[in-house]
């Protein structure tokens, strides 16, 4: 049933599992599975942008492919707009394709090779039938000069073009149906540096053009802190800590987080003697993990309890939520 | 993965091949075809059927000469050649370094040839000397090698009467058929050659090599070779393989040459099974062992391929 | 310009009239093929018809001499005066149609094998790719003989001895194209833009996979022929009174000082064939496939 809150929301997860197996084939049933999503609450609201981060492995892309109903969920439930995306008909789904989009990391690799960047960009629109002929000429023409691409690069094939283009092509492909929502999978990971501005410069200016909601997903700290206005912090499956970006910069209350902005390099050198969290040991295996909190094994707070019970997702400052049994507090100044 | 381990691991897979193919080999044999059908006369009675299904071991249960079979192979035991009364072994040996030498010495040709070529086309793709390479080099291919050698004997053997029409013994003897054969690779290997030099020409530190001068240039080029040595020793591999394997026979029956592509021909014609199961074994053997050679060969060259 | 969708068809014909190799090579295959198929109207001889009177005749305008038909021996005649032209025509339907049809066969049976391998990996895929090692690492022409062997030599024997190796390359081949598409974030992107299964797979799939495997059937088209011509010249392949392009040579190969006409034509049409089926092989992979590695 859904609640209050996910009927306000435009984007709504609750209690999703997604778990992968291992081994088994067309005879044998799988007896492990990868837990790479488990047990995730969260709400995103229309205008926000909420950056999901973590470390390679922790979920969130899978958390990403979720939300846009590109994978089949293992349990749970996720609304869009009010609705319940894994219950819609064939006509529903396609009305959602034409609200909620993707941002691949490596654009090209979407792409059919054999297509010019012109049919790439207008397919959306033909598939809807939203527009044919002269019409969607126009439009595709719009979209190049809206990711500030030279329209003329309509008949070019995509390979002839440099990354940071490329990945243009793919934003423009996904903005094609006016969406709502767009689910940006580390788009700016695979780019040089000097090319990261300018697509974050891009999509930080569609946002507020196309009235646009995000989920950013991304391992770097700094980018996600200048896009998003909330973050949640992922680790090996589990939402850890969210909350809106400034609070979690000033106020850590889970240790892997504290751990984890911790790591994050400092430009300015006057404060470089900041102390640092460092965190020891490895990151466990998603594999059939054992009960209790994820982290446990590397937390300096850990308690007994923390192996036995997974802590839960509890309110406990003002929109702040942290899943973690004890009382950390970090308020030095981090970065 | 170090070599030691790579090369336990191609030696493994090279025996579970060799396997295979025994078993392929029986099982075309004896269950596909009955050996006693084929030899004996329409008019042959039962009891000679029997007889001769009794003295061939063919009357035993399918598995029971499977495991005779392999037992024997594993041995060095091929059997007794029908057609000639004396050992497979025997029959194979004496015809089969002749061909592999012929057969090496077609290699040595193409690669000698085609190298130069592939390079001179490389040098600028799209000159005429390209063009006309690039035409010789798929003529080569095109052409059925026993066809060429056809043409190749009407010329030089019977209007100029340089070099003899058939017959093996002095060097000249293997002239013919040798270049006849090599023609095939030889157009392969110019294109492969030809590809690469290109590729690596137009590399980005090509550009930087130029402008740094002749010693750049050099090295250049030597790395250039490497990869075209690498590619290379694939290809002239597997041809060498197939070549073996029964594409030169039609060659050496042109040439009359008394090698194991013409032992192959024979012993069709005298459907003699226990010499053909021999040879294809034999064949299989050693192509595996050729295989293993390039890929060791290979992977000595680039560790990148030691998965 | 009106759309966006690329025009295929017109500019397809386009592009492979102004590439003079591919175009030269599709006529010419055109005109091999048609006078291949229709041999009766091209030739007045039956290609069996002998002349004993005129055997070893070398190519003339002459009017011939047999009784009814005046048509010349333009390509000379064989060692039973039958006319080397009409037996060209009806020994290439013979080359043409064993190369067909074990392409065609081998094609299928690999392509299926192929996408099941990819298609559902685990053990499928092991079994049937140690199969398709073992089966390609073994002397093919070899085995095929052994093949011709047991079973006789003839015609039928000879397409069901070739096709016993002609399915590995197709399933390399289909394997590879399935493995690729499968995990590909093409068609991940293809579902997020909300594109039907159908859409997906006609538009995106099947053309990536088409081009490769259309290439690889007439390239191997052209080594089945090439094959063809190998066993029916050592004499296990096509048998008399049938004839094709490698037994006229075969046949032909006791007479090539006192006349030579009898081989040279056949060789050279075996190669013309091969060579133009591999320049429209290679033309169909360079158009589409751009990213494909041109040799």
């Amino acid at each position: 049933m859904i609640d209050e809150k996910a009927k306000k929301s435009l984007l709504s997860v609750r209690n999703v599992k997604k778990y992968f197996p291992i081994g088994g084939g067309l005879l044998t049933k799988a007896k492990s599975f990868v837990h790479a999503v488990d047990d995730v609450t969260l709400d995103v609201m229309a205008g926000e942008t909420l950056g999901l981060v973590g470390e390679s492995g922790c979920g969130k892309t899978t958390m990403g492919r979720l939300a846009l109903k590109l994978l089949p969920k293992t349990s749970g439930e996720i609304y869009f707009q009010g609705e319940d995306i894994y219950a819609y008909t064939k006509e529903q789904e396609k009305k959602f394709r034409t609200k909620a989009q993707l941002i691949f990391q490596d654009s090209f690799s979407s792409f059919d090779s054999r297509d010019t960047i012109g049919k790439i960009i207008g397919e959306p629109l033909l598939v809807h039938e939203v527009a044919k002929g002269s019409e969607l000429q126009d439009r595709v023409e719009q979209l190049l000069l809206d990711v500030g691409l030279k329209a003329d690069l309509m008949n070019e094939y995509p390979h002839t073009l440099a990354a940071g283009q490329k990945q243009c092509i793919g934003i423009a492909r996904s903005i094609a149906l006016n969406p709502d929502f767009i689910v940006c999978d580390e788009p700016i990971s695979a780019l040089d540096v000097s090319v990261r501005a300018m697509v974050l410069n891009l999509l930080k200016d569609l946002q507020a053009s196309k009235n646009l909601t995000y989920m950013f997903i991304s391992h770097d700290i700094r980018v996600v802190r200048w896009l998003s206005s909330h973050i949640a912090v992922m680790y090996v499956g589990k939402l850890c800590e969210y909350a809106e970006t400034e609070e979690l910069f000033k106020n850590r209350l889970h240790p892997y987080t504290e751990a984890l902005l911790s790591a994050v390099p400092i430009e300015d050198p006057n404060k470089r003697d900041i102390k640092r969290e460092i965190l020891l040991g490895e990151v466990p295996s998603p594999v059939d993990p054992p009960p209790g909190c994820r982290f446990a094994a590397r937390c300096k707070l850990a308690t007994e309890r923390c192996f036995k019970e997974d802590p839960i997702l509890e309110e406990r400052r003002p929109g702040h939520w942290v899943a973690c049994w004890e009382n950390f507090h970090g308020e030095s100044e981090i970065s | 993965m170090g070599m030691g381990k790579y090369i336990a691991q191609r030696l493994l897979f090279t025996l579970f091949v060799v396997l295979g193919i025994s078993i392929l080999i029986f099982f075309i044999t004896h269950i596909v075809g009955n050996p006693v059908d084929i030899m004996l006369p329409l008019q042959a009675t039962d009891v000679e059927r029997e007889a001769l299904t009794k003295a061939l071991g063919l009357d035993k249960p399918m598995m029971e000469q499977l495991w005779v079979f392999l037992r024997d192979f594993s041995r060095g035991d091929f059997g007794i050649s029908w057609w000639q009364n004396r050992p497979c072994m025997e029959v194979i040996m004496d015809r089969l370094p002749i061909s592999m030498w012929l057969i090496l010495l077609a290699s040595m040709i193409s690669v000698v040839c085609a190298i130069p070529l592939g390079i001179l086309a490389a040098y600028r793709p799209g000159s005429i000397l390209d063009r006309v390479v690039t035409i010789f080099s798929t003529a080569g291919i095109c052409f059925p090698p026993f066809w060429i050698g056809l043409m190749l004997m009407l010329i030089f053997a019977v209007k100029l009467g340089w070099l003899p029409t058939s017959g093996m013994g002095t060097w000249k003897h293997l002239v013919l058929p040798a270049v006849s054969i090599s023609f095939r690779p030889m157009g392969h290997l110019a294109q492969i050659v030809r590809f690469e030099m290109i590729q690596q020409l137009n590399a980005l530190y090509a550009v930087t090599a130029r402008a740094k001068g002749v010693t750049e240039m050099t090295l250049l080029f030597k790395h250039a070779l490497k990869n075209i040595m690498t590619a290379s020793l694939t290809m002239i591999g597997n041809d060498y393989c197939k070549q073996l394997g029964g594409l030169s026979a039609a060659v050496e029956v042109v040439f009359g040459f008394a090698g194991f592509g013409h032992l192959i021909s024979e012993t069709i014609e005298n459907m003699d099974f226990p010499l053909l199961q021999a040879e294809v074994f034999f064949v299989a053997i050693i192509v595996c062992l050729i295989n293993l050679l390039t890929d060791i060969l290979y992977a000595a060259f680039d560790p990148r391929i030691r998965y | 310009m009106e759309t966006i969708k690329k025009p295929k068809k017109t500019s397809l014909l386009r592009r492979f009239r102004h590439n003079k190799p591919a175009l030269i090579a599709g006529i010419v295959l055109l005109i091999i093929f048609t006078m291949v198929i229709l041999a009766p109207v091209f030739t007045d001889y039956g290609p069996a018809k002998s002349d004993l009177a005129n055997r070893l005749t070398a190519p003339t305008m002459a009017p011939g001499e047999a009784v009814g038909v005046t048509q010349p021996h333009i390509l000379g005649t064989d060692q039973l005066g039958r006319d080397i032209y009409t037996r060209l025509l009806y020994g290439g339907r013979v080359s043409l149609n064993v190369g067909f049809t074990v392409a065609t066969i081998g094609g299928i049976i690999g392509v299926i094998l192929g996408m099941l391998a990819g298609y559902f990996g685990g053990w499928t895929d092991m079994i049937i790719m140690r199969m398709v090692d073992v089966w390609a690492s073994s002397p093919t022409l070899l085995i095929a003989l052994t093949f011709v062997m047991i079973l006789g030599p003839g015609q039928k024997n000879l397409i069901l001895a070739l096709l016993i190796n002609s399915w590995t390359l197709f399933c390399r081949m289909a394997r590879s194209q399935v493995l690729v598409i499968r995990s590909s974030a093409m068609v991940e992107s293809g579902h997020a833009i909300g594109a039907s299964t159908n859409r997906i797979l006609y538009k995106h799939i099947m053309p990536n996979i088409i081009s490769p495997m259309v290439t690889t059937y007439i390239l191997e088209l052209a080594h089945f022929i090439n094959a063809e011509a190998n066993l029916s010249f050592l004499g296990f392949g096509v048998q008399p009174p049938d004839t094709s392009w490698g037994l006229m040579i075969g046949e032909g190969r006791k007479y090539l000082t006192q006349a030579p006409w009898i081989v040279i034509f056949p060789g050279l049409l075996i190669a013309t064939t091969v060579l133009c089926l591999n320049l429209m092989g290679n033309w169909i992979r360079d158009e589409f496939d751009p990213l494909a590695v041109k040799l």
